[in-house]
């Protein structure tokens, strides 16, 4: 038992990882409409800008502090991640505005190998850590409850923590603030929303930043857990079948759909992956998510927007 | 002046239908088709045709494979490195396990295997279309590396996951040379190019556009979206499994299913972005665009003499890549095939544009 709750426990904590980068994927598609597949490129680069930074600043400035490092890496990292979300915006999706999804998807593939490539040539391309400052050492929780408890990583809470922080964040923006509601007029529908005077290219300049940061969130906790390297951008691949799973259009289902991911793929892992062969969870998140497609197309929370062919 | 239609009346039925109805262009496709087979063997030196001409010939292939499904049929495909895998193990497995099994037989059944494959994936394309299609293909792609990389029949048991080929034999001549590697895989390329020409003006590949174009319209006008789609995946993953069992047999000789991953697919896709999409020629451009790039890239420092680092250059390739692909999206979505025929338009009307 306590063995199965680890696992799951486990998942799910993969799944959040997975929610983190498929959120950035649903908040550009509901604005824009734009598939984009450059979320795990921003992750990447964005991984990159905070852990460089973080060891950059210090020797630069002269301080010691760790936190004090992170916390202006991270401040610097977001306005990077801000002025390459508007120069996307600006220099490849504004040419290529009322084009077919699939033009939109590919000029983000070509964004994708842009931003590998510009972010490894200014920020170095070896393994490098963000170091947050957690202790490794693994928790012990419910010892009480069952022999042996359950083991816990301090990492992996401050992850779920943070991707909570998060949701909670965005949460309020999007609820709260006029821009927020801008963004949800826009995204329920363009042309109404132009017409009672929503400046629509102001719109989603804000909402591929807002994907940028959530992108940074994304890579810093990934990050920490698994070291910032090239791996990360194909990882972040995952995120498609999440938000396939979760509904396009859906932040719950990008939610959801991350933490059924995560959990499906450790299970998989561990209980079918000895009879079957290991390294099923490669491939299992598109096998899952081709299934939905097949029986849901539009995702377990996504409108029906899909086209029947 | 030279390159017009004038003149050239059509008085039969035969002459209306043959693939290159101008008569220049037959003599320029005939030309280059002749320098590419006496020619090119003559001039080039043997790095030439191991970095450059093998690749180039063998890739244009796959990207013509591709071309057919995303350009013609208008179902974007990320899996085409899983067709190519395909192909690839699949013939290894004929080649090896069956005695006496030519080469081109091999390819042939590896060929096959892919369109079988090719056909399964190709089921949810029925139901979806665009953006979902393109990932339901991408779980091709990492289903088919996992399963060749952990499935040890498919490896014929080998311990380290990887397999190679002995030196290949076709029809009594030992493909021991780059230049009849080269001339051999030229071979293959020019058959099938042709006939896919052939396919794409015919019936078939009219419905194909016909999909591509407007399914409802289509499908109001009596084609089945089922067999048109089907016939597409069929067709373009047996060329590009063809191509896939040719780049492992012939340029790779061993290889492991890294040789096929995702980075595969989606430079495959960026040759026929490169190159145009929907049109055969554009295939070829493409493809040496993009095999020639990376060495033009890791040259031109050197004779600018700026020194510069392997890692530096292969950043730099992935950075000139990308902007490549929006540039082109931008620009010229029809890619440089696009220019060949504003080129050839121009031709036409050369010198009296009026």
């Amino acid at each position: 038992m306590g063995f199965f709750l680890e696992v799951v426990l486990g998942g799910l904590m993969a799944g959040v990882l997975y929610s983190l980068v498929a959120l950035g994927f649903v908040l550009i598609f509901k604005a824009s409409g734009v598939f984009n597949f450059a979320q795990g490129a921003m992750v990447l680069f964005a991984a990159l800008a905070m852990a460089r930074l973080a060891e950059w600043l210090p020797e630069l400035l002269g301080f010691e502090s760790l936190l004090l490092a992170n916390l202006l890496a991270f401040v610097l990292a977001a306005l990077i991640m801000v002025v390459v979300a508007q120069g996307i915006e600006r220099l490849v999706l504004r040419p290529l505005v009322n084009q077919e999804g699939v033009t939109l998807l590919m000029a983000t593939l070509g964004v994708t190998y842009f931003l590998d490539g510009f972010g490894q040539t200014i920020w170095g391309s070896d393994v490098y850590k963000i170091d947050l400052g957690l202790s490794k050492d693994p928790l012990l929780v419910l010892g009480d409850l069952f022999e042996g408890g359950i083991l816990l990583n301090r990492d992996d809470i401050a992850a779920a923590l943070i991707a909570v922080a998060l949701v909670v964040v965005l949460a309020i923006f999007f609820q709260k603030t006029a821009t927020g509601r801008a963004l949800r007029a826009v995204a329920d529908d363009h042309q109404a929303a132009q017409s009672i005077g929503i400046p629509l290219n102001r719109i989603w300049v804000i909402v591929w930043a807002v994907a940028g940061f959530t992108a940074l969130v994304a890579g810093m906790v990934w990050g920490s857990k698994l070291g910032v390297q090239f791996s990360l951008a194909i990882l972040a691949l995952k995120a498609l079948p999440v938000v396939i799973v979760g509904g396009f259009t859906s932040v719950p289902g990008a939610i959801i759909g991350g933490l059924l991911i995560g959990l499906g793929e450790k299970l998989a892992e561990v209980y079918l992956g000895p009879i079957i062969g290991g390294g099923l969870e490669n491939w299992f998140a598109y096998g899952l998510a081709l299934a939905v497609l097949l029986v849901r197309p539009q995702g377990l929370f996504g409108e029906r927007i899909i086209d029947r062919v | 002046m030279l390159y017009r239609e004038n003149g050239q009346f059509k008085t039969r039925y035969g002459d209306d239908q043959q693939i290159f109805p101008i008569l220049q262009d037959r003599w320029l496709v005939m030309a280059l088709i002749a320098f590419a087979f006496i020619g090119v063997p003559m001039l080039a030196s043997e790095y030439m045709f191991r970095a450059i001409l093998i690749p180039f010939v063998i890739l244009s292939l796959a990207a013509l494979g591709l071309n057919l499904l995303v350009g013609y049929c208008g179902q974007i495909s990320l899996g085409s490195g899983a067709f190519m895998a395909v192909g690839a193990y699949i013939a290894y497995n004929a080649y090896t396990r069956v005695p006496g099994m030519p080469v081109v037989g091999a390819f042939l059944i590896g060929g096959g295997a892919a369109l079988l494959v090719g056909i399964v994936f190709g089921i949810p394309s029925l139901r979806i279309r665009g953006l979902y299609l393109a990932v339901a293909t991408l779980a091709a792609q990492f289903f088919c590396d996992w399963v060749f990389a952990r499935v040890a029949w498919f490896t014929n048991y080998s311990a380290s996951g990887s397999v190679s080929v002995p030196t290949l034999t076709v029809a009594g001549v030992s493909l021991d040379t780059p230049q009849s590697k080269y001339l051999f895989c030229l071979t293959i390329v020019t058959v099938m190019a042709l006939a896919a020409k052939n396919i794409v003006r015919g019936h078939v590949g009219r419905s194909w556009m016909a999909i591509r174009d407007m399914d409802v319209a289509a499908t109001v006008i009596g084609i089945r979206p089922v067999t048109a789609k089907l016939s597409a995946f069929a067709v373009s993953s047996f060329v590009i499994g063809v191509a896939g069992a040719m780049w492992a047999f012939v340029h790779l000789g061993s290889w492991e299913p890294l040789a096929f991953d995702v980075n595969r697919s989606l430079n495959l896709l960026f040759m026929i972005i490169i190159g145009g999409m929907g049109s055969i020629m554009g295939s070829f451009f493409g493809a040496a665009f993009i095999v020639v790039l990376p060495i033009l890239l890791n040259q031109v420092p050197a004779w600018l003499g700026v020194p510069i680092s392997t890692a530096m250059a292969s950043h730099l390739e992935f950075m000139i890549f990308g902007a490549l692909i929006v540039f082109f999206l931008i620009v010229e979505p029809h890619g440089l095939a696009r220019l060949w025929s504003i080129g050839k338009e121009k031709l036409r009307l050369w010198p009296f544009p009026h």
